[in-house]
């Protein structure tokens, strides 16, 4: 690329086409300065003005949901707007309010600076939101990236608490590991694109550039080094998503991170992941017959292992890190099913949204019932829960219930969609190993609910002389109305989507 | 107007009430307004009978549609009534009615929410009945299910959390399967539809391949049959059914276990003809299993729920014969047995409940004597057994005599073992009649009333057992009034399965 290009390319670039992404950047720096210019005991509007202003972009993105440049490339083919990439937007600064008001309560319990939390937050939403518009390898690692540095000081915010500091370095570790897999395989991809030397016809000259990828493996369909290339980089997608065999990471992290974070590593990473496979296995379709053995394969032991692994968990930062690597098996079954029925990809975004807003509810009650230190919280913390607040547990049980797709809540009409898809592929053997993970995650998302709601320990605790008037939890009221409304949700998307659905298939 | 919506309000009303209640109506209010809730479907259910259209055919009667954004599947909210449906949906309104005031009374703790919850359960079976839409008839029934899990584990008695997981566990499971069973006939079937009035149209041109029959009516057979407690499944029922509080257990018992065989009377049987011929020497066995081990079981029984809950289950297996059989008679006999059966467990459970009431004690050797103290308690009671043995002028009779007859011409040796249960059923009923009612006063019985006076059964409880028994007679000396409506659908269905099946003995 020489500079007479680089200048056409920056003379015809669209600034408007990623206008969210800047504003994101901009509130970002300004939470910055204010925390120079305010004086100090005026920092704790702070927090208010980043949730207020990410609301306000959220507000603008869903007005300018049909905007113009749908459809068409920007910035010299790094950029591809779709209608998914305009969910995944929405999806994302929804997440990064949530994680934003989840992030108020508990930086409350620590000793730690607060503003460069929702600083780093709002950094990584903006880079997540290009990531999943990316059309081009550069520009995927590029954003990648970015959301990867960010996670690594979100994970050990809370620097005090040495299961924190162990995070960190964990995902330190495997994130760099896995961005070296995912560059290997890049690399593999654009050596055998873009390379003149290997004397293959369709050699592309923007190598990297996801259309010209995808015409050259159309045109070599078994061609080795491609091979590799593609399934590095799936590896590499892998860790992002968290399935098996590259979710070692998950329980460790998941219990280290501040609540918000696993929230947001949860929710927000795992929906860039899968938004980015869903791209990605369109650009490999010439090399399906590899692709699909190898994501089924995935999407089978990652369902098995993470329902199993679930059920052995007391501490439950972990368990819903396990049982979110199971929910990326069912996911990856929907990914698999894309290839042979439209309506998978509608059912993979569909059950991301559920997945966001029954996740949110829980982690929200989790905020709350934790103590001081964040990565201690075990399932006996939540006996009572349901006299202590009854709104918590019944927020908690919704939560949970969608989660493990039970009628009549969201969960379930996300995982239907699933296997309709799989069974219209014809994934059979998959379906059944779904449906024992579903069995199996009914013991552990009951176990949960029962330890909320039912009254078990009380008579256990009153017999070790352990005080019965647990401290009533008070909840404030604009949380209330943040979980309440992600509740309401829940219900109601299970049993009305309207048009939804059809919109996400792309129809 | 209010007719077109007529089965939407029987879902709605109810639901509407728990939403009420569950929003803070004050306790006054919630008890007027649950005799709303629990009121008007069972007018609307008796109203629908009076007035059925005549020769309908295979039309459905007050058939209304609804689109909840599922449409691009295939799937609308389609309610309405055919001679099948109708007499479970009454069963369901009475026995709803039955136990909704028998709740009332009760003064449970927390006897706010667990209004709210019988009402929810109480919308999911009316909706389950009503519902034309495959989709939503398993939807209903979860709807149903999932405040008898919480039920159990809050009021239950003894063993409440083992059981609520254990129930929880086998019922997820039965309803993954025939999940898959039901996605198995949508997809197979070109109809790209839930609806069951276009799945028939569609079979009747281009009936399923026998492979698709074979392993769908499997998967609907062993999910349907775990949640009818089939036997060897059937384990979780009494141990259930022993810990339910007592309306819980009525409507379980009584009307939301039922829909495991109304969905292979109503669905299965009628377009899987040739699978469930495949599969009917395999359903008679377990069903006689049902019949002959899970009632020799029952007579082993020293706990007076526990011979209703093992009766129940025991007496299943006369329905699964019915079904077995795979004939218009047998479905039939099959739909009136349940009616009745619905109707008499239901009473059983409401008056062990005022017995236990009265004697602090389930076990059958610590009771004896109490009609002396309570000759109406005792007098119901009696006829609650002379229901569950069937004898003439109750309604299980014509239900136990359809089936017999079906089944005689099915297979006589079947018939000779269903036979034999109607006597294990009279020894375990007259048995556990006698020793509660009959014989010398027991000590603890004379111990506990020098405290507490036995009183005889109160007008409250009289009510909802009085509205029971009324049902049970009226069909014992009129089954006409539903069995015309009930024959009229099964012979302008059914035809269809019998030339499937003689196309194929020509073969």
């Amino acid at each position: 690329m020489n500079l007479d290009l680089l200048q056409a390319a920056a003379a015809k670039n669209n600034w408007g086409a990623i206008l969210p992404e800047l504003l994101l950047g901009l509130l970002a720096l300004f939470l910055l300065i204010l925390e120079i210019l305010l004086p100090k005991k005026r920092h704790g509007a702070i927090p208010a003005i980043a949730i207020l202003g990410q609301i306000a972009i959220l507000v603008g993105t869903l007005g300018n949901l049909r905007s113009g440049c749908l459809g068409t490339e920007t910035f010299g083919g790094l950029l591809q707007h779709d209608m998914h990439g305009q969910f995944m937007r929405v999806f994302f600064l929804i997440t990064s309010v949530l994680v934003s008001i989840l992030g108020v309560p508990s930086l409350a319990k620590q000793q730690v600076p607060r503003v460069e939390f929702f600083h780093i937050v709002i950094v990584v939403t903006g880079a997540m939101m290009l990531l999943v518009q990316s059309h081009h390898f550069v520009m995927l690692f590029v954003a990648l990236e970015t959301v990867t540095i960010g996670f690594y000081i979100l994970v050990s915010y809370f620097r005090s608490n040495p299961l924190s500091l162990e995070a960190g370095l964990k995902y330190l570790v495997m994130g760099a590991l896995s961005s070296s897999l995912l560059l290997f395989g890049i690399v593999f991809l654009y050596g055998v694109v873009g390379n003149p030397e290997l004397s293959l016809p369709g050699a592309a000259s923007s190598a990297m550039d996801f259309t010209s990828i995808r015409q050259f493996l159309e045109a070599h369909p078994d061609n080795f080094l491609a091979k590799v290339g593609i399934v590095l980089v799936l590896a590499g997608i892998a860790f992002k998503i968290g399935a098996v065999p590259f979710q070692i990471w998950i329980p460790d992290v998941y219990q280290g991170a501040p609540t918000p974070v696993t929230a947001l590593l949860a929710v927000g990473s795992k929906a860039a992941g899968f938004a980015v496979l869903l791209v990605l296995t369109g650009v490999f379709a010439p090399y399906r017959t590899l692709v699909v053995p190898v994501l089924s394969v995935m999407a089978g032991a990652t369902i098995l292992f993470g329902n199993l692994a679930a059920l052995t968990q007391y501490n439950v930062k972990r368990l819903i890190g396990l049982s979110g690597v199971s929910h990326a098996g069912y996911l990856l079954v929907g990914v698999v099913a894309a290839y042979h029925d439209p309506m998978a990809v509608g059912a993979v975004y569909f059950y991301l949204l559920v997945y966001l807003i029954a996740s949110f509810a829980v982690f929200g009650v989790m905020t709350y019932v934790c103590g001081e230190n964040d990565a201690d919280q075990e399932l006996e913390h939540y006996a009572d829960l349901a006299k202590a607040n009854p709104f918590l547990a019944v927020v908690l049980a919704i939560g949970l219930g969608s989660l493990a797709g039970i009628p009549p809540l969201a969960g379930f009409i996300g995982k239907l969609l699933v296997f309709v898809a799989a069974y219209h592929a014809g994934l059979y053997v998959l379906l059944g190993i779904a449906i024992v993970g579903v069995v199996i995650s009914i013991y552990y998302y009951f176990g949960w609910i029962k330890a909320a709601v039912f009254p078990f320990w009380s008579g256990k605790r009153a017999a070790e002389g352990v005080s019965q008037a647990s401290p009533r939890l008070q909840v404030g009221f604009l949380f209330k109305l943040v979980l309440g409304g992600l509740t309401i949700a829940t219900v109601i998307l299970g049993v009305y989507q309207g048009g939804l659905i059809l919109w996400l298939a792309g129809r | 107007m209010m007719l077109d919506h007529l089965l939407l309000l029987a879902i709605g009303v109810p639901l509407a009430v728990a939403a009420l209640i569950f929003c803070g109506t004050p306790k006054r209010h919630s008890v007027k307004l649950a005799y709303l809730g629990f009121g008007l479907p069972a007018l609307i259910a008796l109203f629908a009978w009076v007035s059925f259209p005549e020769n309908l055919g295979d039309r459905y009667a007050y058939l209304a549609s609804y689109d909840t954004g599922l449409g691009a599947l295939g799937i609308k909210l389609t309610l309405g009534l055919n001679g099948i449906s109708l007499p479970m949906f009454v069963l369901a309104g009475v026995v709803g009615l039955a136990a909704g005031l028998y709740a009332i009374q009760s003064g449970a703790e927390r006897l706010k929410i667990y209004l709210a919850l019988l009402l929810v359960m109480h919308s999911g079976l009316m909706g389950m009945f009503a519902s034309v839409d495959v989709f939503f008839l398993y939807f209903f029934h979860e709807l149903a299910l999932i405040p008898t899990f919480i039920m159990v584990g809050i009021w239950g008695g003894r063993d409440r959390n083992y059981a609520a997981m254990k129930m929880t566990i086998y019922l997820t499971l039965g309803a993954m399967l025939s999940l898959i069973g039901l996605i198995a006939v949508y997809v197979q079937s070109d109809a790209g539809s839930f609806s069951l009035i276009e799945l028939r149209q569609t079979i009747q041109t281009a009936p399923f391949s026998i492979t698709v029959q074979k392993y769908g009516f499997g998967l609907l057979m062993f999910g349907f049959g775990i949640l009818v407690s089939l036997w060897p499944f059937h384990t979780w029922a009494p141990l259930g059914y022993g810990a339910a509080p007592s309306s819980a257990a009525m409507l379980h018992a009584g009307v939301l276990k039922k829909f495991g065989l109304y969905g292979l009377i109503q669905v299965a049987l009628p377009l899987l003809p040739l699978g469930a011929l495949h599969w009917s020497g395999w359903l008679t066995v377990l069903a006689l299993g049902n019949i002959l081990v899970v009632g020799f079981v029952t007579m082993a029984q020293r706990d007076l729920k526990q011979v209703i809950s093992y009766g129940s289950v025991m007496h299943m297996g006369y329905a699964f014969l019915g079904v077995a059989c795979v004939s218009t008679i047998g479905a039939g006999g099959a739909i009136l047995m349940m009616l009745a059966h619905g109707l008499s467990v239901a009473l059983s459970f409401l008056l062990a409940t005022s017995i236990h009431h009265r004697t602090q004690t389930f076990d059958l050797n610590e009771m004896g004597g109490l009609a002396q103290k309570a000759p109406v308690l005792a007098a119901y009671f009696v006829a609650a057994t002379m229901a569950t043995i069937g004898l003439p002028g109750m309604a299980n009779f014509w239900g136990e005599l359809t089936i017999f007859v079906a089944v005689w011409k099915f297979s006589p040796w079947a018939a000779v073992g269903a036979v034999c249960g109607v006597l294990i059923t009279a020894i375990f009923a007259l048995r556990a009649t006698a020793k509660v009612f009959f014989g010398p006063q027991s000590e603890a019985l004379a111990k506990s009333s020098t405290f507490i006076p036995v009183v005889d059964l109160r007008w409250s409880e009289r009510v909802p057992a009085l509205i029971l028994l009324a049902m049970l007679l009226l069909v014992g000396f009129w089954p006409k009034s539903l069995s015309t409506h009930l024959n009229g659908t099964l012979e302008a269905i059914y035809p269809a399965v019998e030339s499937q099946l003689a196309a194929v003995a020509q073969k």
